[in-house]
């Protein structure tokens, strides 16, 4: 059974020019799996994570019909329910760490608080676990940075930071933007391999959102393809390489490669038919 | 002619039990017209170095040089005339409540440019952004769409140094191919000189001619690009580096 189970879910906003659709009718599920989304920038990955958890500021506007985590229907439940959802059920790494955090509080605060809303624990027990977590990710000077403010830190540190915040309430899906685009190869397969042990492990579900296409097609086990708000191709990741459609072999070709050095790299040329066709499913 | 040297930088924040020695004895030239590249681990002090060199590193030694020229501990407005910076979070270097056109005009404006209107819509295109995100704000924008305007803004002076701070870092591959391809042609047009920070490897093998590995606030290794394509690193963590990325 799915954890998660989207359907024809759409992400709307009004603007001057007209209602603009982010996301249109997309359709997928969930399971105990790493289900990656890629899509070039403005193609709606961030909207369609953001609308499960109906992060959504207004004027946008979030339809479907129907989130369901479990059996319940997120998009039926009060916003006080909703929050609870948000802290304990699904947890979600934004793509823009350092402003998810506390900018005047300091890191270690933030994590002990983190760590006490979801366990009924003592502040001393809360520190070393957060530290732990701190250590997991790969954090060389944990003591320091728990006094430290967001501000001090480097961007991999921050996204290093924001991650083991979500992992504190044990979600049943984590929901990760980019959580890795700042991090060097060697710190990357460090935290790649905290979410992977999560997966396979807890039978967590995690939705990864990134635009590295070799990364995806080497972690992730579906894959979902989007463009201009819509799904245009499915595939399993490890045959990510061998994908059809126009547009996910433009993406492809227009990756620089260490071994094959070119002068200019291949632009993608974009088709209008592309945007057209219905959003395909994601349904496992 | 280097267009900037670096030698014996060391920052540092901070004191007692909270002092960081962020960058530690650092060292580097980058001749005009060259593309330069600074790997390595997260929070070995890649961004620390390009933000010593814009003067927003508090406590710094060392000695800084651009175009033959000592740094002092304040930068000049002629210095920002030269050299920008293109920051690692599009998020946090876009003020939120200034639309895109305000971004972009008061730089110009600031910069003494009189064809304000025009100069717009050309950086705009040059990004690969169309007319439509002329009057959008920041939180109506994508990652992406947010870089490409820092990257705008970072031009609009028409400087001869770009520190890049994983400028597509934040993007998908299509537009940074893109932006790569903008930059590579800047810099043929422009004879510019670039220090590009980057955790791809084949982003800097794909700009750069020479890069210099980091570790824990030290320049371990400076290495030419054939050596990088060749995966011939002599530090033992430039190796490491290098074998995780196999593939890229
Ligand atoms: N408040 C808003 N008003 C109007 N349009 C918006 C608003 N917020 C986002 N958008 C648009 O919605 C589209 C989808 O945005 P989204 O953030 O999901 O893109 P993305 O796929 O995550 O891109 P990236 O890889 O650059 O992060 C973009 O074209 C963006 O400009
Ligand atoms: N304002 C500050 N106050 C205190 N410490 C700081 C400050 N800015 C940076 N540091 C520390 O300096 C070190 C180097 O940070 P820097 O941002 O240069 O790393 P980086 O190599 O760019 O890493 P990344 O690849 O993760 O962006 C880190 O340990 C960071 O915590
Ligand atoms: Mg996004
Ligand atoms: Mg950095």
């Amino acid at each position: 059974m799915s954890l998660l189970d989207v359907e024809n879910l759409w992400v709307k906003f009004p603007t001057r020019q007209g209602v603009f659709d982010a996301v249109r009718g997309v359709s997928f599920t969930l399971g105990k799996e790493r289900l990656g989304i890629v899509g070039e920038s403005g193609s709606g990955k961030s909207m369609t994570g953001r609308a499960i958890l109906r992060l959504i500021r207004p004027p946008g506007i979030v339809q479907a019909d129907h989130i369901k985590l479990g059996g319940d229907d997120l998009l039926q439940k009060s916003e006080k329910d909703m929050r609870a959802v948000r802290g304990q059920r699904i947890s979600m790494v934004m793509q823009d760490p350092k402003f998810s955090l506390n900018p005047v509080m300091r890191i270690g605060d933030q994590l002990i608080e983190a760590y006490r809303l979801a366990n009924k624990s003592d502040r001393k027990g809360a520190k070393s676990t957060a530290i732990e977590a701190l250590e997991a990710v790969s954090i060389r000077d944990p003591e320091r940075v728990m006094r430290a403010y967001p501000h001090e830190m480097s961007g991999g540190m921050g996204q290093r930071i924001m991650i083991a915040m979500m992992l504190i309430p044990d979600p049943e899906i984590l929901i990760a933007d980019e959580p890795t685009s700042a991090l060097d190869v060697s710190v990357q397969r460090q935290v790649l391999s905290i979410m992977d042990k999560l997966v396979t492990d807890r039978g967590m579900g995690l939705i990864f959102i990134s635009h590295d296409l070799n990364l995806v097609a080497d972690f992730c086990d579906r894959v979902l393809i989007m463009y201009s708000g819509r799904v245009v191709e499915v595939c399993q990741a490890d045959r990510l390489h061998e994908a059809t459609h126009p547009y996910t072999r433009g993406l492809l070709k227009s990756l620089p490669r260490l071994d094959q050095p070119q002068g200019k790299l291949q632009v993608l040329k974009r088709d209008p038919a592309w945007a057209d066709a219905p959003s395909v499913s994601g349904r496992a | 002619m280097s267009m900037l040297s670096v030698s014996d930088l060391n920052v540092w924040f901070g004191t007692g039990r909270d002092r960081v020695d962020a960058v530690r004895d650092a060292t580097f030239d980058v001749p005009a017209g060259e593309s330069f590249g600074l790997v390595g681990e997260s929070g070995s002090g890649k961004s620390t170095i390009l933000r010593a060199i814009t003067g927003l590193a508090p406590t710094w030694s060392g000695r800084i040089e651009v175009n033959g020229m000592t740094l002092g501990p304040r930068r000049d407005r002629a210095f920002y005339k030269t050299v920008q910076m293109v920051f690692q979070d599009p998020y946090a270097s876009l003020h939120p409540r200034h639309s895109v056109d305000a971004v972009l005009g008061e730089t110009l404006h600031l910069h003494g440019f009189k064809d304000i209107d025009a100069r717009v819509v050309k950086l705009l295109d040059d990004v690969g952004l169309g007319g439509q995100f002329r009057f959008r704000y920041p939180h109506q924008l994508s990652g992406g769409q947010r870089q490409r305007v820092a990257i705008a803004r970072a031009l609009a002076g028409e400087p001869e140094i770009l520190l890049l701070d994983e400028p597509t870092s934040a993007l998908d591959v299509s537009v940074q191919a893109e932006i790569l391809n903008l930059l590579t042609d800047l810099r043929a047009e422009r004879s510019l000189t670039y220090v590009m920070v980057s955790h791809d490897l084949a982003v800097v093998g794909h700009m750069c001619g020479r890069l210099a590995v980091m570790k824990d606030g030290r320049i371990v290794e400076i290495m030419d690009v054939q050596a990088l394509r060749d995966r011939q690193a002599t530090h033992p963590y430039s190796q490491e580096l290098l074998r995780n990325s196999i593939g890229a």
